[in-house]
């Protein structure tokens, strides 16, 4: 599978089904089927290993710019109009900007675009132009190994999650810049605040990410929605009373760590002028909202993979259905994913035009005296749980069995891929 | 040693290098705190990308994790809210340079002469990538790409898969990293009890009662 001797590739990776035809998967979607679209333009002949692997990873690129920045960007900030204006009753989103205010976001655009681009005498100039860049690209540079429908993943780790979460906490890392870069009082406190809610938030953060994954056995995303397919008892909010709280205690976290409201606390407009982004104006402005948009949608699918069967329709004939049907399957597996994200999306816009904001101590004492020990006690109770169950369920025989297998069930992708006799 | 050829991943290797070093190099110029952070992040965060390189995921993402993470917290809590102003800009005297200088001109002679002396035209070329856990089980990841959390995790738990310990019986090798795991776990616990300690200690100094 390996690209040439290039030691780098950018792939889709496929594994094949059990279910489709392999072959048959070959003659319809030679793309998606040849090693990636690396080996694709290899095959081509004239074109050598390196520069396929240079095109394939352009149009990844583009792709992903097409699925997930043009949604991110223009689609959510319109929901989040619209749904402000149904919620608290304010006219203009409702009524303006084209059919159903589609014309409203390109409106902005343009304007954004246009807007001087100004960097103020007591900034820091080299800082205050890179902080917008490092948060966009590691909000964005995430969705690298988040798999967007059954082996449909730009890089396909084994250590996904963790790779997930440890390109995602630099994007903290532009907001402090920014704070402190600015030569602004405003913008110093609201970095700060960011800093303190952050390296606070991303303990609960993983220690709820991991629930799930104990009973997965992986940390590979794509596995994970693999071992959620059939029935949608198999998704592992369902898996035992642990998971369940704690995909609750995780959107809340998750909510935090996009800085959302109510946890908006860096960008507080009724204390700091604007927080962090007091001194920044057009698309250097812009730069920021498209990071926590994608943020938002990246820890919305994370919550989708472990909680909510990834791109798994919950309904078991379904789902072998879609498997038979190769790589259309997977267009509407992804269409699933997208779906359930921007669902959760939707909640965290919901909530944000509902609550209000709560105070910076408030904000920290939430995390550390009520989140962090009840993702800790989430944690050991998933940890504890299967051999609770095994205690009291399992026959003599099979309890001993139990007792020597590993915690995490390892269930192979070939065998029982929908969950017909789990 | 013959010259490689430019593939992909040489270049990408030289980009790497090439900021990594560009990196470490702005952390010794600059003289502003914030900025010195900023290009050890950039330095550190390129070699997360050399780890990438070599196919140990693992290693890159904790790279990035703690260390660029690591960095982060320590500018904030440990540099900009403890200083009051005069640490913000950090200016050396002509003697510490001069210091500074020599010792990092030691550093980089044993490093050079240690590298100068091994003989690398035995690794030119690639060793092939064997996958030591159950080749018949279907991953998602094509064959030995990055994917070494497993053995990893089978080691610290005292489980070799990329070693044949039948072969090795009658020998003293440890079979795991289980002991050192968990000693270098009870040293950080000593630490974090020790750390609180000496943060409560200081402030009921300090109280009226």
């Amino acid at each position: 599978m390996a690209v040439g001797s290039s030691g780098f590739s950018f792939r889709i990776n496929t594994v094949t089904h059990p279910v489709g035809d392999k072959t048959g998967r070959f003659m319809i979607m030679p793309l998606l089927a040849a090693g990636g679209l690396a080996g694709y333009f290899e095959s081509f002949g004239f074109i050598s290993p390196t520069w396929g692997s240079i095109i394939a990873a352009f149009i990844h690129v583009n792709l992903l710019l097409l699925l997930v920045f043009a949604p991110s960007a223009l689609g959510f900030i319109w929901l989040e109009r619209k749904v402000s204006g149904r919620i608290q009753d304010r006219l203009g989103p409702t009524r303006v900007g084209g059919r159903f205010g589609w014309l409203q976001g390109i409106a902005d655009g343009a304007k954004l675009i246009q807007k001087e681009d100004l960097i103020p005498a007591a900034a820091d100039a080299m800082l205050f132009r890179m902080a917008p860049y490092i948060a966009c690209i590691a909000a964005f540079g995430a969705f690298m190994v988040l798999p967007f429908s059954n082996d449909w993943v730009a890089v396909s780790l084994d250590v996904g999650l963790f790779m997930l979460f440890a390109i995602l906490s630099l994007e903290v890392l532009g907001i402090i810049l920014a704070g402190y870069s600015s030569g602004s009082k405003w913008s110093l406190y609201g970095g700060m605040r960011e800093a303190a809610q952050m390296v606070s938030y991303e303990i609960p953060l993983s220690i709820c990410g991991l629930v799930p994954i104990i009973s997965a056995g992986t940390l590979n995303l794509s596995e994970v929605g693999q071992l959620q397919s059939g029935w949608f008892f198999n998704w592992f909010l369902f898996h035992d009373p642990f998971t369940f709280v704690a995909f609750f205690v995780y959107f809340t976290v998750a909510t935090a760590g996009c800085k959302r409201a109510p946890f908006d606390l860096a960008e507080a407009e009724s204390e700091l002028v604007g927080g962090f982004h007091t001194e920044y104006s057009g698309m250097r402005w812009s730069f920021f909202f498209m990071a926590e948009y994608g943020a938002m949608f990246l820890v919305s699918g994370v919550a989708a993979i472990l909680f909510l069967g990834a791109w798994n329709t919950g309904i078991g004939p379904v789902d072998e259905l879609l498997g038979s049907l190769g790589w259309l399957g997977q267009l509407v597996g992804m269409f699933i994913f997208i779906l359930k994200a921007s669902f959760l999306v939707f909640v965290q816009i919901w909530v944000r035009w509902t609550f209000p904001r709560i105070r910076i101590d408030q904000v920290m004492t939430t995390c550390l005296k009520y989140l962090i020990p009840m993702s800790c006690t989430l944690f050991l109770g998933a940890v504890f749980w299967p051999l609770v169950l095994a205690m009291m369920t399992a026959g003599e025989n099979q309890r001993t069995h139990l007792w020597g297998e590993p915690l995490g069930e390892r269930v192979s992708v070939q065998a029982d891929q929908w969950g017909s006799d789990r | 040693m013959g010259v490689r050829p430019m593939t992909g991943g040489v270049i990408l290797f030289y980009v790497f290098a090439a900021i990594t070093c560009l990196g470490a190099i702005g952390v010794v110029l600059s003289q502003n705190v914030v900025r010195m952070a900023f290009w050890l992040i950039v330095s550190l965060g390129s070699s997360a990308g050399l780890f990438f390189m070599l196919h140990a995921d693992f290693v890159g993402a904790l790279q990035l994790m703690v260390y660029v993470g690591g960095t982060l917290v320590l500018l904030i809590f440990g540099v900009m809210l403890t200083t009051t102003g005069q640490y913000m800009k950090i200016q050396s005297s002509p003697g510490e340079g001069v210091l500074a200088g020599a010792v990092g001109f030691l550093v980089f002679s044993m490093l050079f002469a240690s590298v100068i002396q091994v003989d690398w035209s035995n690794t030119t070329t690639k060793i092939g990538i064997t996958v030591p856990m159950d080749d018949t089980t279907e991953t998602y990841n094509a064959t030995g790409m990055g994917n070494t959390a497993r053995p990893l995790g089978l080691s610290l738990l005292g489980l070799r898969p990329d070693k044949d310990l039948g072969k090795d019986a009658g020998s003293s090798l440890s079979t795991g990293y289980l002991l050192p795991f968990e000693i270098a776990s009870i040293h950080l616990l000593v630490v974090l009890i020790g750390a609180s300690y000496l943060a409560r200690a200081k402030r009921r100094a300090g109280s009226v009662d």
